[in-house]
């Protein structure tokens, strides 16, 4: 196995909406950020690769104006999933894994306010079962929720807990959207949107960009004196079928974290939970000690943009690493209906052969 | 004034899909009221029947019929429903376990209020008035308690099991169209044509775009262009498809516009499709002023110019 490295991360969350920056404008100045970080141009960068949707854009090959941001004459390696941007970092690292390339830049991004997001995603379901009854995403997890009310795994003062922390860590994120802590009762005492959930129990409708890079070996100690370097990447899916999923716990997210030998001694963790019982149900799935500090950036209820709310997880988590602040994190994304599938990724201070 | 111009944008188109054998039985049961269950390897009945058993993955070919009532295993409240769900009124979105099922199955329960729903309140179903073969022939459970009058007469049963079903999708959308093509249409809505230079390579786009796909950088200067220009290459459309506005055969074509870098795609009319050819010079003709709008249908068309054909290497670049 190589050497990979998270070397740079750049993002824009926006909270306007009217006229709010097409996705190629935000991503003009994104990439101009990760090349000032790196010291590189557009030609160091060996491989790109994005995740959007075209159901968010509502409009086919949505993704092809948005790679004229990065310049693409003379033609350069390109990819795309209709993911979360954290599994084309994921391809992206296989790429680096199978010697093609020595760097990448992964990004992704979302208007998610063209549409109406969370009809929009029910276009992700079983299309014979689920899609023709528009089950939006508010509601599954609000089921998903009170299931996990009702087994005894958490309740509604655990959930606004996390509600509180995120929004209180949220304040000192220049990007958040939405910021601000209270009190515990203060937040219970708000009313309820889609019962058991209250609005601040579920990420805000963001639009967004965001990029990372990543680099191989020397590639990678050029750029950072603290590269942070991915000691463990992996992904899993839950089933298709919401009724045969046990939804108050994540097989996906335990068997990923099983695939990168568990989550021991991490210290800072970036969990993708778009709402805040999600948090809850994850902090177990993934089996994260009581003392590792999680979303210290404020987390996806500060802000989500779509296809890109997971890898802003992994490039806020790589900065604890660059800081000195950690040296040893993880990244999560989470993508499909009440977290159907769940990658990690773990970043380390020194690779596996200083260590 | 706002920064971009933006407009509503419905995208609809009906999925036609095929339901293979498992999901045929299910969804023809729901048309005859009945609710068909897939018997997993584990023994287990799952509602809708999987078409593989999600632990083995081997085909789920065994079936036994549920009943129309179940228990509430989970519920939450739609305060705010979106188009297209079952009920247009708030409503619950439940997880329901049918009788002699074993897995809960995801539809709506029509009562008036939250506090009617409850953990394990027992529901039954209502059949829609006209079974189309499709999920929403379950058109929404109710509470048993409720009194709420006869189910509908069954309908006739189909005699075989459905093959295909059409799935109507429509998404509504705010377009916002980006700063340089907001530039470009509003161009248009004062009959001119609007394209941008890229600080860079020099190139002129038109319609101008957010980032040059060699650079990477925004267009930026302002550059107007003649409303003359080359038929690069073109093609003859003779086949007829739905909203089509002119009747075939007509020409859509490139045309590389004096002072542009990149070919327009417009209709050329006023000449036999079969005498349209690369290089012939053309002008654009536009719709009288009262109808403009800030759209790229205030030039109704291309025609020929009074002009000889241009010389191949002037645009043999841009092909
Ligand atoms: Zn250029």
């Amino acid at each position: 196995m190589r050497d990979v490295a998270v070397v740079g991360f750049a993002q824009r969350q926006m909270t306007d909406f009217d006229g709010s920056p097409t996705c190629v404008e935000l991503l003009v100045p994104i990439f101009a950020e990760c090349y000032e970080q790196t010291g590189w141009t557009r030609k160091d960068v060996g491989f790109w690769c994005s995740g959007s949707s075209d159901y968010l854009a509502g409009r086919s090959f949505s993704f092809v104006s948005a790679i004229d941001s990065i310049g693409v004459l003379p033609p350069v390696n390109e990819s795309h999933v209709e993911m979360d941007a954290a599994w084309a970092l994921y391809e992206a690292w296989l790429k680096i894994q199978m010697g093609e390339v020595d760097t990448a830049i992964v990004f992704g991004f979302g208007k998610s306010s063209a549409g109406q997001l969370r009809r929009t995603l029910a276009l992700q379901l079983d299309p014979y079962t689920m899609t023709p009854l528009w089950p939006d995403t508010v509601s599954l997890a609000g089921l998903q929720a009170r299931l996990g009310i009702d087994a005894g795994r958490w309740d509604e003062a655990a959930m606004a807990e996390v509600v509180n922390r995120s929004l209180t860590d949220a304040e000192k994120n220049e990007y958040a959207v939405r910021s601000g802590g209270s009190s515990i009762e203060d937040l219970l005492a708000r009313p309820l949107y889609a019962d058991p959930l209250r609005k601040h129990d579920c990420a805000p409708v963001t639009d967004g960009a965001a990029a990372i890079v990543l680099a191989a070996d020397d590639r990678a100690r050029e750029v950072r004196d603290r590269p942070a370097w991915i000691s463990g990447i992996a992904h899993n899916t839950d089933g298709l079928q919401l009724g045969t999923r046990d939804l108050t716990r994540s097989g996906s997210a335990e068997r990923a974290a099983a695939a990168v030998g568990g989550l021991g001694g991490v210290e800072v963790a970036e969990l993708h939970a778009p709402f805040s019982h999600q948090e809850l149900l994850l902090r177990d799935a993934l089996g994260l000690a009581g003392d590792t500090r999680i979303n210290p950036s404020g987390g996806p209820l500060a802000g989500n943009p779509m296809f890109t709310g997971g890898a802003i997880r992994i490039g806020e988590a790589a900065r604890r690493v660059w800081d000195g602040t950690a040296d040893r994190v993880l990244g999560h994304a989470t993508s499909g209906p009440a977290l159907q599938q769940n990658l990690v990724c773990v970043m380390d201070s020194a690779t596996s052969g200083g260590r | 004034m706002s920064r971009t111009l933006q407009a509503p944008v419905t995208v609809a188109f009906d999925y036609t899909r095929s339901t293979g054998p498992v999901l045929g039985r299910f969804l023809t049961g729901l048309h005859d009221r009945r609710v068909v269950g897939g018997v997993l390897a584990d023994g287990r009945v799952a509602v809708p029947p999987p078409e593989f058993d999600p632990t083995t993955h081997e085909p789920v070919t065994e079936f036994a019929d549920v009943g129309e009532s179940g228990t509430v295993t989970s519920w939450t409240w739609v305060s705010e429903p979106v188009k297209g769900q079952p009920l247009d009124r708030p409503f619950a979105f439940a997880l329901v376990t049918l009788d002699g099922a074993d897995t809960p199955l995801l539809h709506a329960v029509a009562v008036d209020s939250p506090e009617a729903m409850a953990t394990g309140m027992r529901v039954r179903a209502r059949w829609a008035e006209e079974p189309t073969g499709g999920i929403n022939d379950l058109a929404w459970f109710e509470p048993e308690s409720a009194d709420a009058g006869p189910s509908p007469t069954p309908a006739d049963s189909l005699e075989e099991d459905l093959t295909g079903i059409i799935t109507p999708v429509s998404l509504d959308y705010s377009y916002a169209a980006s700063p340089e093509e907001s530039a470009f249409f509003r161009g248009l809505a004062e009959g001119r044509i609007v394209g941008q230079r890229c600080p860079q390579c020099t190139k002129v786009y038109v319609p101008p775009r957010s980032a040059c796909p060699v650079d990477g950088i925004p267009t930026e200067e302002e550059v107007e262009l003649a409303h003359t220009g080359t038929v690069t290459t073109f093609c003859i459309v003779n086949v007829p498809f739905l909203g089509q506005q002119i009747d075939p055969p007509y020409v859509s074509a490139y045309i590389l516009l004096d002072g542009a870098d990149i070919a327009l795609q417009h209709l050329i009319l006023d000449i036999p499709a079969e005498e349209v050819r690369m290089g012939m010079r053309v002008t654009a003709v536009w719709k009288p002023r009262e109808e403009w709008t800030t759209s790229v249908e205030n030039i109704s068309h291309f025609a020929p110019a009074d002009e000889p054909d241009a010389d191949y290497e002037t645009y043999r670049h841009h092909l």
